[in-house]
């Protein structure tokens, strides 16, 4: 059952979507490899989770198009599972039976495993309501992993955890992405969150890509690591800048403009 | 719940010193004749009515006769509210079709129809029944369009994501989500069935419990009229405690639910 599965490579071409009059992503090109594990970071309003939403099928482009392993998104794939920042787990249903929500046949032997993989099978009979926050989100892990999906889209799954439960949540993912080697797209706020698990990061800002940088340390990393330190520092002073920027430039724009 | 368990036995006893000592007053007035048994009969001649009417077989069939009516009624009337508002709870077609109109039914107090009730179907069951069945269908309907409304959407979201047909979204997220809305409806609905039946059975019937207090009243029984309205109580609570033991096993996954 441990058997390692195939990741999905992804490729985007011009994509654009638009509601109404706002474009939120504006000719994105991305392609991300086969098992690559893929930060996507940004500050809030940059598109990031509209794009999570076009993968997964959950919206249609307004232009462009998205391909899983070479077929273009159509709608929802068994192949594609998400991980919401709230665990949106049904309260009425045992951790056993929200992991194995959706399987079909046989599904209770499939459901466990998962559970073991997150090391919570001892609590496979309770009810969501008594567990803790990182234990729920644990939980939506398991399940976004049982049905061994190729592509996996984390949106944000850390957020609301408290800083060591987070730390611990990263260990696992990338325990459980080394071992089952499935893509990775991760959407997050948190640089350091997007450097110490990503060989990637890409930084969106307004619709477009800004920055797509390439992290070269060798795993596990260490985050007490001089040149994992200076990645951070300078990803964030690209963020922070830019951002101070565009908000000091705008008045003198409009000045310019009028006069 | 849970802090009734650490009580101790003086505390539990506390609530019932009250009604208990009503009783007692109550008896010794009409013992010493204080209190016509015209007016209230003393407690003790409440119990003799209770064991002479139970003798004689009439209590168990009014009881009988009035619980059929009732859950006749509560069946008619609670699938009628349940159907249309899942329907338009779920379909917005249906509500723009459906919902105004009952809105503007609802409002009509229901005993006012007694008179044209009466009319329609005389003095049989069906009159009762029709009553009370429009009696429980609007709490029902509201509270189970409300939780059906209610529904959070990233759940309905993920449930898709997750490869939920249509016919599982609404059986594994739809309708366990609405349940403790429509739990509440039902215990309202069990409160007005009751009444409902009190004053349809008064006003016009030949058989129930209302029907047996009237009956006594024109004898001057007054022992049975009390016992009646007691009665009513009893079974009222009895309905509110199936409500009661209804919700604590459909909803022991609710937090507000969890005694552990």
């Amino acid at each position: 059952m441990t058997q390692a599965i195939k990741g999905a490579a992804l490729e985007i071409v011009d994509l654009t979507k638009s509601f109404g009059p706002q474009t939120i992503l504006q000719d994105l090109q991305l392609s991300i490899a086969a098992g690559e594990f893929v930060a996507i970071v940004g500050r809030s309003g940059c598109g990031k989770s509209t794009l999570l939403r076009l993968i997964a099928g959950l919206e249609r482009p307004t232009r462009g198009g998205i391909l899983i392993n070479g077929e273009p998104v159509q709608q929802l794939s068994s192949h594609v599972r998400m991980m919401f920042q709230d665990s949106r787990l049904l309260l009425w249903k045992r951790v056993l039976e929200n992991v194995g929500l959706g399987l079909r046949g046989d599904w209770e032997p499939k459901a466990m495993w998962a559970l073991e993989q997150v090391g919570l099978a001892d609590r496979a009979h309770d009810w969501i309501a008594v567990l803790s926050g990182g234990q729920r989100q644990r939980v939506a892990l398991a399940r976004a992993l049982v049905s061994q999906p190729r592509l996996l889209l984390l949106d944000e799954p850390l957020g609301a955890l408290d800083a060591l439960t987070r730390i611990e949540m990263q260990r696992l993912i990338e325990t459980l992405w080394q071992e089952q080697q499935f893509t990775t797209l991760l959407i997050t706020h948190d640089v350091e969150e997007a450097v110490a698990l990503a060989d990637r990061v890409i930084l969106l800002e307004s619709g477009t890509i800004a920055l797509d940088l390439t992290i070269p340390l060798s795993r596990p990393r260490n985050r007490g690591d001089v040149a994992y330190a200076s990645l951070i520092k300078s990803l964030l002073e690209r963020l922070l800048n830019h951002d101070s920027r565009s908000i000091s430039r705008s008045p003198n724009r409009t000045f310019s403009y009028s006069g | 719940m849970y802090h009734r368990f650490k009580q101790r036995p003086l505390e539990q006893l506390l609530p019932w010193a009250v009604p208990v000592l009503l009783i007692v007053i109550w008896q010794v007035c009409a013992q010493i004749g204080w209190l016509s048994s015209r007016v209230l009969p003393a407690p003790t001649a409440v119990i003799q009515a209770a064991i002479q009417l139970a003798s004689t077989g009439e209590l168990v069939r009014n009881v009988y006769v009035s619980a059929v009516r009732a859950l006749i009624g509560f069946a008619i009337g609670g699938v009628i509210g349940f159907a249309f508002g899942l329907l338009n709870g779920t379909f917005r077609v249906f509500e723009q079709l459906f919902d105004t109109s009952i809105q503007m039914l609802r409002n009509i107090p229901h005993l006012a129809l007694i008179p044209l009730v009466i009319l329609w179907f005389g003095i049989g069951d069906q009159g009762r029944i029709f009553l009370v069945a429009i009696g429980v269908l609007f709490p029902i309907y509201i509270n189970t369009f409300h939780g059906i409304r209610t529904v959070d959407q990233g759940l309905l979201e993920m449930g898709r994501v997750y490869g939920l047909r249509p016919w599982e979204l609404f059986w594994q997220i739809i309708l366990p989500s609405a349940l403790p809305s429509i739990l509440v409806g039902v215990r309202f609905a069990l409160g007005i069935m009751w009444l409902t039946l009190i004053v349809a059975e008064t006003i016009a019937a030949d058989s129930g419990i209302g029907y047996m207090a009237m009956n006594a009243r024109e004898f001057l029984q007054t022992d049975v009229v009390v016992f009646s309205i007691l009665l009513y109580a009893l079974l009222g609570k009895l309905a509110d405690a199936i409500a009661r033991l209804l919700e604590a096993r459909l909803l022991q996954w609710h937090p507000s639910y969890q005694t552990t």
